[in-house]
């Protein structure tokens, strides 16, 4: 099938080699941080966990939600969900290649990385970090491969996919609550150590993986033949209705316990993000955006009329999915070092080079979708040419 | 075969290309062997030239797992001397020079072991 | 009566920390507890080391010692043992009325070597544990660099090599390793002088003689001796990390 991949037209090669392009760059950009250190991005002895680990927190609840789509379909038979589920395990894929790029683009000793495998600690979470992210992978691709080279013969699954499938969908509950794991049992850092981490997370993400999910269809159906229909868009657009909703609701509950409170460990986390702390606003212009972003969805979202026109559609799952970036892709991590255990605030913000590498690892995933999306419509005979 | 020649010289042309330093190293003459000085004021190393050529890089792996995780820090080598586990401060007290004893053998087989990047070598040895 | 007894307790700890160079390191045989071997800890003198105004002279030996680098810029700095302000090192402690020579100071910081390290549940590779005899060991071998610990650490004792620390290095000393970029290190109580009965570098450099490092498994020693007659506070106890680097206050 993967022959696929190699007829295209302009467009599609097009796009390819302008990722290939942002991959470059990443790759110089990176080759500069191996030879040099971590020094060149903004991080720093206080602020030790920066835009890397927001983008594989983020991404790690994409990769997870593509059980919002596997779940229905699987366990309770939801037909019309069945030209999606190949296109949610593409994305999660995609999402998990990306999470793994980001960590090793973090380590300061990438060479080594092969120590976790080589001495494993059950003790840490990120030795269980590595293995559910593995399992997750080996899993989609064998659940993907095998359902898409079905479709292709045009027979039925064999039936020992089945059971993988199911098991599929705890583990993909288990990648996200184990990467909220990480955070939240450290007792050094009052931000993260909620047992709500875990819960907003899996909202979070179920709200803006279905989001991505429901942009990339639309996007699709308009570049080829592809079209689901609307009812999947819809119940997926439900789906993310419900999810931002306990999401901003978990928010919220975070906000009253460490306000309400007034313990200053945890009182400070909370005035850096919304209104500064020690002079450093950094993150106050973006995390009001991001209020204002999720208010403006769940308006478009909860409102039957506007959640099922396309246009306010459309609108309302960007808007879910940059609040939710920028929650967890900017706020969340950074906030956990600020004020710092001693008491100090240190500024961050990614650098250039930084940046660079990650918009190069972005470009990896896109283009990780685009070819097995090309695939998967080549075999479905709906690609336009 | 279809196209049986244009397979047989791109066979040919491959093997003569990948097989390039097997051959080369046979018809001209290779880099000489490095000879290494052996220190005068001891006379022996903590076990003998040929096991220590052929398994020094195990010594010293084993070493390291004793004194930093183990934190056992000497041993008696199979010739009976007590010795303290290090590079710096027993390997390098005799091989004191680092580019004619170690770096003469590693640029000659292409190896850069990263011992150096932390393990601080004697002075007046360039790296 | 507060005085005289106070100014007599601080001559005999005076008097102890004199003796405890010979005292502080016996062996097995000698005083260790039943049930294994030592359990280094470390006492500071708080107001004796607010005496120096400005003195350093523990860290400068640590830090030459150990090929410790001096980077230029803040952000990347690596230290194993510095002064921070009474707030900072003593979060827990509300401040306000307390004395003023104590609370204006700085407090001598560095890893406390936990009897239950956060850090070192959450390394993935076991490049950091908890020696039996009590030391938070580093393993820079083995290091990948993730930086998880410096997460964990709730007392901020641990830093990164953002860059090659070699270049920022004044002074080498050739019978302690460098560190290579993209490792993790912290105060490993000086592990390396322990089997040759020598006091960790910095106790050693304290002309104030501040410092005190000794067994607490060995009920005689003179930590144990101290921590019976005065009051010590440690960083953060409420955490549960039980810290073994005590405060005279």
């Amino acid at each position: 099938m993967l022959e696929k991949a190699l007829v295209g037209n302009r467009s599609y090669w097009g796009w390819l080699a302008l990722l290939a392009g942002v991959i470059a760059v990443g790759a110089f950009f990176y080759l500069r941080q191996f030879a040099v250190g971590l020094g060149i991005t903004g991080l720093s002895r206080d602020v030790t966990w920066g835009f890397y680990i927001a983008q594989f927190t983020f991404l790690v609840g994409v990769a997870a939600s593509a059980v919002m789509v596997v779940l229905p379909y699987y366990l309770h038979n939801y037909k019309a969900f069945g030209k999606m589920t190949i296109l949610g395990e593409f994305l999660a894929i995609a999402a998990v290649i990306m999470c793994m790029l980001f960590i090793f683009v973090d380590m300061g000793q990438p060479t080594r990385v092969l120590n976790v495998i080589l001495y494993p600690t059950p003790k840490s979470l990120m030795f269980w970090d590595m293995v559910s992210l593995s399992g997750y992978l080996v899993l989609n691709v064998l659940i993907s491969h095998v359902t898409l080279d079905a479709e292709r013969k045009g027979i039925a699954p064999p039936s020992w996919i089945k059971p993988i499938i199911i098991l599929s969908i705890p583990w993909a509950i288990s990648i996200h609550t184990v990467t909220a794991f990480l955070y939240s049992g450290l007792a050094a850092r009052p931000f993260w150590m909620t047992a709500v981490l875990a819960p907003r997370f899996l909202a979070s993400a179920f709200a803006a993986g279905p989001a991505l999910l429901i942009l990339m269809t639309l996007l699709i159906r308009r570049l080829t033949r592809f079209d689901p229909g609307r009812e999947p868009l819809q119940r997926l657009a439900v789906i993310v209705t419900y999810a931002m909703t306990i999401n901003v609701f978990l928010i919220l509950m975070e906000l009253f316990t460490g306000l309400y409170s007034a313990i200053p460990e945890h009182v400070a986390h909370f005035k850096f993000l919304y209104l500064g702390l020690d002079g450093n606003t950094t993150l106050v212009p973006w995390m009001w955006t991001s209020v204002a972003l999720s208010v403006v969805a769940l308006v478009l979202l909860l409102n039957p009329h506007t959640r099922g026109k396309e246009t306010t559609l459309i609108a309302a799952c960007l808007a879910v999915f940059l609040s939710i970036w920028i929650d967890k892709g900017l706020g969340m991590v950074v906030t956990g070092f600020v004020p710092s255990p001693l008491g100090h605030v240190t500024s961050y913000w990614p650098t250039l080079p930084e940046v660079a590498i990650s918009l190069g690892i972005y470009a990896i995933g896109a283009l990780v979708i685009t070819v097995f999306y090309h695939i998967a419509l080549s075999v479905r005979g709906e690609i336009a040419h | 075969m279809y196209d049986g020649g244009k397979i047989l010289a791109g066979i040919a042309i491959f093997l003569v290309a990948v097989l390039l330093p097997v051959w080369h190293n046979a018809v001209v003459a290779s880099a000489p062997r490095p000879e290494v000085k052996t220190p005068t004021h001891e006379k022996q190393c903590v076990d003998s030239a040929a096991v220590m050529r052929a398994s020094h890089m195990n010594v010293l792996n084993q070493w390291r797992e004793a004194v930093v995780r183990e934190g056992v820090r000497t041993t008696v080598t199979p010739t009976g001397m007590t010795v303290s586990m290090s590079l710096t401060r027993t390997c390098m007290n005799c091989h004191a020079n680092k580019k004619e004893f170690c770096d003469a053998c590693h640029n000659y087989l292409a190896v850069s072991p990263t011992c150096w990047e932390c393990h601080v070598e004697p002075k007046g040895s360039s790296s | 009566m507060k005085a005289g007894r106070r100014s007599f307790l601080k001559n005999a700890g005076l008097g102890a920390l004199g003796l405890a160079a010979s005292k502080a390191f016996p062996t097995n045989a000698e005083g260790a507890a039943a049930g294994g071997g030592p359990r280094w800890a470390m006492l500071i003198d708080t107001r004796k080391c607010l005496q120096e105004k400005g003195c350093a002279k523990c860290a400068e030996a640590c830090h030459l010692a150990h090929n410790v680098p001096t980077l230029p810029n803040p952000r990347h700095a690596v230290k194993w043992i510095w002064k921070e302000n009474f707030r900072e090192a003593f979060p827990d402690q509300e401040a306000e009325y307390f004395d003023e020579v104590l609370t204006s100071s700085k407090m001598l910081v560095f890893c406390n070597h936990c009897d239950k390290p956060p850090c070192t549940r959450v390394c993935p590779t076991q490049a950091t544990w908890r020696r039996g005899d009590g030391v938070v060991m580093m393993d820079w071998h083995r290091c990948i660099g993730c930086r998880y610990c410096v997460a964990a650490c709730p007392y901020g004792s641990r830093s990164f090599n953002w860059v090659d620390p070699r270049p920022h290095l004044a002074n080498i000393t050739p019978t302690y390793p460098t560190r290579t970029r993209g490792v993790v290190e912290k105060c490993t109580f000086c592990e390396e002088r322990l089997p040759e009965h020598r006091p960790p570098a910095c106790v050693e450099a304290c002309e104030a003689r501040a410092m005190m490092f000794g067994d607490l498994a060995d009920p005689t020693s003179e930590i144990r001796e101290v921590l019976r007659t005065r009051f010590a506070v440690r960083r953060r106890p409420g955490l549960g990390t039980h810290p073994e680097i005590f405060y005279l206050v």
